[in-house]
């Protein structure tokens, strides 16, 4: 029992980027060998006072084979202070983690010794499934009501796809979260604007569009997910449809502002039919004309041309390496978007204080498909992956990376497989990263995806007081 | 009228008022949210706005409890109540230690409608009006006395019942406008962080509290 509030929950983002400095990353890692040996939980040291910073300090393996870790997230965060629904006493230690390939969810205990999460509770692949029609669950966010998870499809591997809760306290599954869908058929991520009562959702495809490889024909064809979806956070509702265009293929990450005031977010598209680039899109609340939220282009990155010999085979007839944007991020001031350019190997920081007009204010060269870019620290080791899961500290001043995306597509654009890493990167406040050639972790053997930070991270939490 | 009753009745007032204060200084009661909507709309009149539909929400809820005790008083005699009110609040109370409350019900996009229901519904979750109730009880038979009725009824009259709704109201009232107005233009919603203990523990053992007192009413 709790007598004052978790104190790594803070009412708004300002106050959370006065937050002491993280000391532990807990990062997932999926292991290749999906036949026989099992995916983990890894505890990475980030405290640079520390002997053993920058490595893997603890790890804890999943009890099932081929769960296919991906995205995982707390049991509680600030959301646990809105006004009205607080509890403000629950604590943040309990890492929900989702199996995406095998449909488990596992809930791993950081409390009593946070190099060591202790498995406390399986959900089952079946419960799941029992519970909400729903299987491949994706990502988590702590809602002021209840833990919401992403799934990417029905029990079937069709769509649709969707959101379900899960009880905060005793972990049970509740049930589907939509009451009214709408139009809305394939998924992905989904976040929201608390102080809007107002959820986005977006579009990937369906598990059985995903899980053996991206498929070419339905890529041209223009079957992936283009589309955002705008809900009725309280009412569990669809309100409306924002279309990018049928070009445009994968919308993926959403990252809505971190001020509960502010009405509009980013969102990553991984590719474009017509010329490869990849694109950032912003939506915002103007409810001026018709409807009232919009979406348009705010940044496009253009793929790079190539000697089709340094391509892999689906990209050889290109003669070009796409950018391929799988993640972006925004630290908590709204003030600068990461973005991670998986198939050229690059991490990109923007200013985005004017979202409407983002200014690149640097970019680091790290593997990529051609260029195979090394890390400082390890100069004359080419690397391959590329930046991909980014993570934001809570003061904005350091961000870590990884570099592989999903088993099946790691394959598909870097043939040889993926040797995973972690890099992290020094922030400076007024715009511009470096490496920290002291930081780079390879992860012998196992590819690493998404990277949380103790106590939470810019990706983790969400505010109801500006 | 002998003084006794006078003093009786006089501190019953003051409890029920007390009680409202208590409520009232629960964040999870409504002060914190009308902050909250004030920080949304960038104005102090936005905190202002929402106390009316908080007050009258929590009092609604009161209300209710009393009333229905006021209808129960009217046909069953007060010993044979006390049992049962104070074993739903222990047993309401030793729920509340273990388990909060998620309430699905909210939003930051709320008007005078949604904010009434929603200071209902949370005064009603964690039994505001039952922690009343035998207060009520306890005071009412006195006022019945003082008031020179003949034949006063174990739980008084809807008058009284109106009458202490209106008090525990004003008590409620009161301390959330108080804590609402200190937060919002002096100290900063940062405040939370380091002040707000853990009221539903302290919460469920007043109900508790109320319940082994109603025994011995």
């Amino acid at each position: 029992m709790q007598w004052r509030p978790d104190q790594t929950f803070y009412p708004s983002p300002k106050m959370a980027m006065e937050a002491p400095k993280e000391k532990l990353a807990y990062v997932a890692m999926l292991n290749p060998d999906r036949m026989t040996q099992p995916d983990a939980m890894g505890v990475v040291d980030v405290d640079p006072g520390s002997r053993t910073y920058g490595r893997i300090v603890g790890q804890v393996d999943m009890p099932a084979i081929g769960d296919e870790l991906h995205h995982f997230g707390w049991n509680a965060c600030s959301s646990c202070l809105c006004p009205y629904s607080p509890h403000p006493h629950m604590e943040r230690r309990y890492l929900v983690t989702p199996g995406m390939r095998s449909s488990n969810i596992y809930i791993l205990d950081t409390k009593d010794n946070p190099k060591r999460p202790k498995l406390v509770k399986t959900i089952d692949a079946k419960t799941v499934m029992d519970r909400t029609g729903y299987s491949r669950p994706h990502t988590t966010h702590c809602g002021p009501d209840g833990i919401y998870v992403s799934a990417l499809g029905a029990v079937d591997g069709n769509g649709p796809g969707g959101i379900f809760i899960i009880d905060p306290e005793t972990f049970d599954v509740r049930g589907r979260w939509e009451i009214e869908r709408g139009p809305q058929y394939l998924h992905y991520d989904f976040w929201w604007h608390l102080g809007h009562d107002t959820m986005i959702s977006s579009e990937w495809g369906t598990p059985n569009m995903v899980e053996d490889g991206l498929v070419p024909d339905l890529l041209l064809g223009g079957k992936y997910g283009n589309r955002l979806h705008v809900w009725d956070l309280n009412k569990r509702k669809h309100k409306q449809v924002l279309e990018l265009g049928p070009e445009y293929q994968m919308a993926l990450e959403l990252r809505p502002a971190h001020d509960p005031t502010r009405a509009y977010g980013f969102v990553g598209v991984v590719t474009s039919l017509k010329d490869l680039s990849s694109s950032i899109w912003l939506w915002h609340h103007d409810a001026s004309n018709g409807t009232p939220w919009k979406i348009r282009k705010v940044i496009e990155i253009p793929a790079q041309p190539a000697d089709p010999e340094m391509l892999p085979p689906m990209l050889k007839g290109f003669g070009a390496v796409p950018p391929l944007v799988t993640d972006i991020n925004l630290s908590l001031d709204d003030r600068f978007l990461y973005v991670s350019c998986w198939g050229t190997g690059e991490m990109k920081q923007y200013d985005v204080s004017d979202p409407f007009n983002p200014r690149e204010t640097a970019s680091l060269k790290i593997g990529g498909i051609v260029n195979r870019a090394p890390h400082p620290g390890q100069p004359s080791k080419p690397l391959n992956g590329g930046p991909q899961m980014v993570e934001v500290s809570r003061d904005g001043r350091r961000v870590y990376f990884t570099n592989s995306l999903y088993a099946a597509w790691d394959e598909q654009f870097y043939p040889e497989g993926i040797d995973g890493w972690m890099a992290k990167v020094d922030v400076n406040p007024e715009g511009g990263m470096a490496f920290d050639a002291g930081f780079f972790m390879e992860t012998s053997g196992l590819r690493p995806h998404q990277v949380r930070l103790e106590g939470g991270d810019a990706s983790s939490d969400s505010y109801c007081y500006a | 009228m002998d003084a006794t009753t006078m003093d009786g009745t006089f501190w019953g007032w003051m409890a029920l008022a007390g009680l409202g204060a208590f409520h009232g200084i629960n964040p999870g009661m409504g002060w914190l949210f009308a902050v909250a909507l004030g920080m949304q709309e960038r104005s102090g009149s936005a905190v202002w706005r929402s106390l009316l539909p908080l007050g009258l929400g929590h009092a609604l809820a009161v209300g209710v409890a009393v009333l229905i005790a006021v209808a129960a008083g009217a046909m069953i005699p007060l010993s044979a109540m006390r049992w049962p009110v104070a074993l739903f609040l222990i047993g309401m109370g030793v729920y509340r230690l273990f388990r909060g409350c998620h309430s699905r019900f909210g939003g930051m996009r709320v008007g005078f409608r949604g904010l009434t229901a929603w200071s209902f519904l949370m005064a009603t979750a964690h039994g505001a009006g039952l922690m009343v109730v035998p207060v009520f009880l306890g005071m009412a038979p006195a006022a019945e006395a003082a008031s020179c009725h003949a034949h006063a009824s174990a739980a008084g009259t809807p008058m009284t019942a109106f009458l202490a709704t209106g008090i525990h109201g004003l008590g409620y009232l009161a301390v959330t406008a108080a804590a609402a107005w200190l937060v919002f233009e002096k100290l900063g919603v940062g405040l939370l962080r380091k002040a707000w203990f853990n009221l539903d523990v302290i919460w469920a053992c007043a109900l508790i509290a109320t319940g082994v007192l109603t025994f011995t009413l």
